[in-house]
């Protein structure tokens, strides 16, 4: 009884102490509005105004029909071009794609001689190298077609593929920038704000203080875990009511309480990173460095910005100790698919399991650092 | 001692000169004349703007309003500045402050020497004559990190003293230093005062006893000065025994009100002798170091007990291992009997503690202080009101219960931190240094309340203090030094027993006796401390003092492992996180087929995909509600429906639909599934048209795609040329900006104020390590491309190298540049993160190439040098290009470095704010 008291105390005192930190304040408040709306808004459409030029050596009405399908806000408006600039100005990277028309191309399509028209992909723009090849491949047959088929009737295609989308139908990228930032968010501020918590007390030497006084490491660290992680849920909770749902309109799919009791695990273990990683560093730069290099492979290999299939075997399986991979599975199988409790219990054991190990392993180095940090 | 200084003319000149940092008043109309040649004492508390004055008189601060002359000319002039920097030393506040940690004695020297401007054996020289004077030489290699107090004192002494100045500027150069060490630097001075007459030495001190010494004094209180003269003047005119009776005597009225001497009612001896604490063969190492060795005390009850000793003589860590923050590595210690455990809870509701920083929670009140300590230590909750209006009411905090502690005077937060540790109302108080750094009369006050609490409310008091008034107001007091307890006993007898005059005198005395630096005094009497040889004149750019800061960072570097591990292990873990995370590769992308048909054609259909790379087949499913479950806890990406009757309306040449269910929670990746499934299914009606029909109803047209520079569009050749750039930028940005702003923190930085060394020559010598080491890491990241990543270079990779090389610079320098707004090391990564980051991941075509951009980010796209940098990168690693094809993009990256280096040199300022 008295050990909740103390915890419950000495977390009221740290909610005080962020309370009149203005700059962590102004963190938070950015990282849980700005940085998801401008991560929501600003994540670039994968092919915006993409850079393509045209060598038109054909010059014929169907050329010419070619050109003028391809125009803004996809694809710039195309350099015209002759074949022997191709090189160079791909070279140059001035152009992503380039397509080169032949000449007499017309005629041939006519005649039923199937000419090939030769699109160049510059394929160390990744992005917009593979989307814009399905595009213009479907823009050039397109026109193709529709110019056959007033010369002659076409027979319609014998079998259609219905694509659907699922869960995003038009494939809106706010909608996966908003929560997937969120998530990241979630990560990083319950990091930086527990570890912060304690390198504040450090430096400003007021551990000793908790140190002789009639408290135990463990109270310290859950008064410190449980405050901090308060915070965090707060934040994203607004954040996700105000931000994703209400300016930004992002529908949400599954269970809002659902998600809010895993982000509660996640930063369980999170927090506990925190204090770990606040072990290790002495002053507020060093953390700020560990920070860098252990948020970054967290929040780019976890599966939140780029699909984990596509990564090598031994860092998937290596990520699977990371808490963050399950968070980020659970979070978007509820937020953007609906999960239910039967869908996503495997995370929320795996999170459970990794924060309770997180936690140990804090506390035991949390104990054995502490008398040195006084 | 004191010598005539009325005629001669007056050294430094002020004239109404303020200055302030913010709010705060530092200097208030001050108009002082020092006379040269002699040596002058600048006494008072700390915070009255001793140092401020000292650092305006160095020239190490912009003046704001007033006039300083020095040396006979206007220290606001950037050219007078220039001429007489080489004939001031300047040694600021702080053990080594403008030393260099873990360099060592010889190193730090050296350092000096060079940006003075001697060569290699006039250094030499110079270095064995001070050290050799100094009782240095046989130390010459151990950093000047691991020093005790005394030695740092005499090494900056001796940094100081290399270039032989006129004017000799110490700011509180013996506050925390031993007895025996204080009496060793005084002597030092006075043989350098009598080789060299014509200097001037101004001291700032807060020690009355040293002032006495002086030859003219300036008493300053608030920023103003209260009086000026020899000693004996001051005295005369307070009428006045010491000069602390002096100094409080010339204090505003309004200071003085309610002071009184402090008394010290004897300590009541009918009590039975009950120990409070009582330790026997303390002893704590750490590693090798020995900080406390076989310590032993007894004190009773309700006794004043003192640490006597200089800092870092283990008087904290003593106390420490008393409070259970330190486990002992030896020996026992008993807390009212029983023995001290950290885990121990219930002994330590018996124990306040009070440390040196007054270690307050600076974001709560006043009154959330005080109630938080109640609480934690579980004072009864209906008691709580009641007893924090006691203590605020005992200890005078009635003004200031909402406020918060930083807005406080050190006097009061003394008075705070006090009443903390008393709020749970302890038998045993354990107090460390908590008068350092308060004035004569907050401190006479805090010993009232501490005399009071021991006498009538019978509390013990452990107190440890570098003060010797302070000491002799104890009931016992230890002597300590380097670890060990050298007399326990009253201060009275302890002056007894050695015969001496004053307690500092007998402390002296078994200093000796303990072998504190005895020798050093006896080694160096014969050697001039002082060389005829002046140094070169400074012209506007020198290779040397270039070469000593380049010099002084690589070592620095070398040995900070966190830095270097940043430096080394960051960006090669980064590149590896990024090439495996950022990947646009769309690979084994988990598959199952909804097959109502179950024939051969439906099975062709699916076949096509099972044989991509692309794909990985899942067990098929059954209905619609499997179909559900799975792909919502993303098992499935893909679903490809199969209608029943495939085959057969296919046959008939009916209208046949195939449903491909593509899990959009992710855009990009759904795009990319939307394209190999259309490719997919294209692919197959050819081939279905082509076995049925022959060729001849083929398409109208194809269009062949050609992915050049990358043909198997894979990720990592694709992402590894723009990750280079990406990192070249951050990692030595930030480590640029943070080697500026660690000297601004920790003070080193005054070495580029007051001397000669330019702003370019700072910029630049340090910048040289940071390119080296940046070079390094673009090999390191090559050689990883081509083995771990097998991303050949394709081109040159001396173009390659040399365009790295110049990006080099820049982002070295855009770190520079970040560093010179900055003043913390957070800040300063905070801020070379943004403008580093985001315009090189946004605007610089990494994604989205800068002819895509609009509006501003176009602009910054056009201007940042990743931009540059990333083409030719490019260029060289996928599109087999050298310099004649990429000569026009070196351009804007050779601009760039004048611009960024300009820039930051303009902003770098010479002197403080």
């Amino acid at each position: 009884m008295r050990r909740l008291a103390n915890i419950y105390r000495l977390g009221i005192k740290e909610l005080w102490s962020l309370a009149r930190d203005p700059v962590m304040l102004v963190l938070i408040g950015v990282s849980f509005t700005i940085m998801i709306y401008s991560a929501a808004t600003a994540m670039p459409e994968s092919l915006h105004k993409a850079p393509i030029a045209i060598v038109d050596e054909d010059a014929s009405p169907l050329s010419a029909r070619i050109v003028s399908a391809f125009y803004p806000p996809y694809f710039s408006v195309p350099n015209m071009i002759s074949s022997n600039q191709i090189d160079p100005g791909m070279d140059a990277g001035r152009y992503t794609f380039a397509l080169h028309i032949p000449p007499d191309f017309q005629r041939d399509v006519l005649a039923g001689r199937s000419p090939a028209i030769q699109l160049n992909i510059d394929a160390t723009r990744m992005s917009q190298a593979f989307t814009g090849n399905w595009y213009i491949q479907e823009i050039v047959l397109t026109e193709i077609n529709e110019f056959v088929q007033r010369y002659r009737g076409n027979a319609a295609m014998p079998v259609e593929l219905a694509l659907r989308m699922r869960f995003n139908p038009s494939l809106t990228q706010a909608w996966f920038g908003s929560i997937v930032e969120l998530i990241n968010n979630v990560t990083m501020i319950s990091i930086i704000l527990t570890g912060a918590a304690l390198i504040r007390e450090r430096e400003h030497g007021t551990i000793e203080h908790l140190l002789v006084m009639p408290l135990t490491p463990l109270e310290i660290m859950l008064a410190k875990v449980w405050s901090m992680a308060l915070v965090v849920m707060v934040a994203a909770w607004i954040s996700l009511t105000f931000i994703v749902q209400g300016a930004l309109r992002v529908p949400i799919e599954g269970s809002i309480v659902l998600f809010m009791a895993g982000a509660a695990l996640h930063l369980f273990a999170t927090t506990s990173m925190g204090i770990f990683i606040a072990t290790l560093a002495r002053n507020m730069p060093q953390f700020g460095m560990l920070m860098i290099l252990i948020l970054l492979p967290l929040e780019m290999l976890s599966g939140g910005t780029t699909p984990r299939e596509s990564m090598p075997d031994f860092v998937q399986n290596l990520m699977l100790l990371a808490p963050t991979t399950h968070f980020v599975e659970l979070g978007q199988a509820i937020l953007f698919r609906g999960g239910g409790l039967d869908v996503v219990w495997p995370s929320f054991l795996a999170i459970a399991l990794i924060g309770a190990v997180l936690f140990f392993f804090s506390l035991a180095r949390f104990r054995k650092t502490i008398s040195q940090m006084a | 001692m004191a010598q005539p200084v009325e005629n001669a003319q007056s050294v430094v000149s002020l004239q109404q000169v303020s200055l302030r940092y913010g709010k705060t008043i530092a200097l208030q109309d001050v108009s002082l004349d020092i006379p040269a040649g002699g040596m002058v004492g600048l006494i008072g508390p700390d915070g009255v703007g001793k140092s401020s004055l000292l650092a305006l008189v160095a020239g190490a601060r912009i003046i704001q309003s007033g006039t300083v002359e020095v040396l006979g000319g206007d220290m606001a002039h950037k050219r007078h500045r220039d001429a007489v920097c080489p004939s001031i030393a300047y040694m600021p506040q702080g053990l080594g402050k403008n030393l260099y940690p873990t360099l060592s004695i010889e190193e730090n020297l050296q350092f000096f020497g060079r940006l003075f401007g001697h060569d290699a054996d006039e250094r030499r020289r110079r270095i064995d004559l001070l050290t050799r004077s100094t009782g240095l030489h046989e130390f010459l290699s151990r950093p000047a990190g691991k020093l005790s107090g005394g030695m740092k004192q005499k090494l900056g002494l001796c940094c100081a003293l290399i270039h032989d100045p006129d004017l000799l500027i110490l700011d509180e150069p013996t506050t925390g230093v031993d007895p025996l060490a204080r009496v060793q630097f005084w002597d030092l001075i006075t043989r350098l005062r009598s080789e060299r007459p014509g200097m001037s030495v101004i001291v700032a001190t807060a020690y009355m006893d040293e002032a006495q010494r002086f030859d003219w004094l300036v008493a300053m209180d608030e920023g103003r000065i209260l009086a000026t003269g020899t000693p004996q003047e001051l005295l005369d005119r307070t009428a006045s025994e010491t000069l602390d009776a002096a100094f409080i005597a010339l204090l505003p009225e309004e200071k003085k009100r309610g002071y009184q001497e402090v008394s010290i009612p004897p300590l009541a001896q009918d009590e039975r002798h009950d120990v409070a604490i009582e330790a026997q063969n303390l002893t704590m190492r750490f590693g090798d170091f020995v900080a406390v060795d076989h310590v032993s005390f007894r004190i009773r009850r309700g006794e004043i007990f003192g640490f006597i000793g200089s800092n870092g003589c283990g008087k904290s860590t003593t106390m420490k291992m008393l409070t259970g923050l330190l486990p002992a590595s030896a020996g026992k210690a008993w807390l009212f009997g029983h023995e001290v455990e950290s885990t121990d809870i219930a002994t330590r509701r018996r124990v306040g503690y009070m440390s040196q920083s007054f270690s307050l929670y600076t974001e709560l009140s006043v009154q959330q202080n005080l109630v938080l300590h109640a609480r934690l230590f579980h004072v009864p909750e209906a008691e709580i009101p009641a007893r924090v209006a006691e203590m605020v009411q005992r200890f005078g905090l009635e003004q200031e219960l909402d406020a918060l502690p930083d807005s406080l005077p050190l006097g009061i937060r003394q008075r705070l931190s006090l009443a903390v540790a008393m709020v749970h109302k302890p038998e045993l108080l354990i107090l460390d240094e908590p008068t350092s750094g308060v004035d004569p009369i907050a401190r006479d006050n805090f010993w009232h309340l501490l005399i009071e609490l021991s006498r009538r409310d019978r509390v013990t008091i452990f107190i440890s203090t570098h003060f010797m008034n302070e000491a002799e107001r104890c009931d016992r007091i230890s002597l300590m030094h380097a670890g060990q307890v050298l007399v326990s006993e009253t201060p009275a007898n302890i002056v007894a027993e050695r015969g001496a005059e004053t307690l500092e005198q007998a402390f002296i005395d078994y200093l000796v006796e303990a072998g504190g630096g005895a020798q050093q005094i006896t080694v160096a009497e014969a050697v001039p401390l002082t060389t005829a040889a002046r140094p070169p004149r400074s012209s506007w750019f020198s290779f040397s003092r270039m070469y000593s800061y380049m010099w002084r960072e690589v070592l620095e570097l070398q040995r900070d492992p966190v830095r270097a591990a940043l430096a080394l292990i960051g960006s090669m873990l980064l590149m590896f996180v990024i090439g495996f995370g950022i990947s646009m590769d769309v690979e084994d992308l988990p598959y199952a087929v909804l097959d109502r048909d179950q024939t051969g054609l439906s099975r062709n259909y699916t076949l096509n995909l099972s044989g991509s790379r692309y794909f990985v087949e899942k067990p098929p499913v059954t209905d619609y509600a499997e179909l559900d479950r799975r792909m919502r806890n993303g098992e499935l990406s893909l679903v490809i429906e199969i209608p029943s009757g495939f085959a057969r309306d296919l046959q008939r040449g009916n209208h046949v639909q195939i449903g491909a269910w593509v899990d959009g929670a992710m855009p990009q990746r759904a795009e990319t599934v939307q394209g190999y499934v259309q490719g997919m299914h294209q692919g197959w009606l050819q081939q279905q048209a082509r076995q049925r029909y022959g060729s001849s109803i083929s398409t109208n047209a194809t269009v062949e795609n050609r992915f050049r520079y990358n043909p198997d569009v894979k990720s990592l050749p694709a992402m590894v040329p723009a990750v280079m750039p990406l990192l070249l930028l951050m990692l030595p940005a930030m480590l640029a900006a943070l080697a500026v702003v660690r000297e601004k923190e920790l003070g080193s930085i005054i070495n580029l104020y007051v001397t000669p060394v330019t702003r370019s020559e700072f910029i630049f010598g340090k910048q040289i390590p940071y390119v080296a080491l940046a070079m390094l890491n673009f090999l390191l990241m090559t050689l990883l491309a081509v083995t771990a990543f097998d991303v050949p270079v394709k081109g040159s990779f001396a173009t390659l190298a040399l365009a790295a090389l110049i990006y080099c610079v820049v982002s070295t320098g855009i770190g520079f540049l970040a560093s010179t707004f900055t003043r913390s090391q957070i800040a300063a990564l905070f801020f070379t993160m943004v403008i580093s980051i985001l315009p090189a991941v946004q605007f610089s075509g990494m994604m989205n190439p800068v002819s895509s951009l609009e509006g501003i980010g176009r602009m910054i796209g056009d201007v940042y040098p990743t931009t540059y940098m990333l083409i030719i990168s490019r260029g060289v690693f996928g599109k087999a290009l050298d310099i004649t094809d990429l000569y026009s993009y070196f351009v804007p990256l050779l601009l760039a470095v004048p611009v960024v280096m300009g820039l930051t040199i303009l902003t770098l300022k010479k002197q403080g704010k």
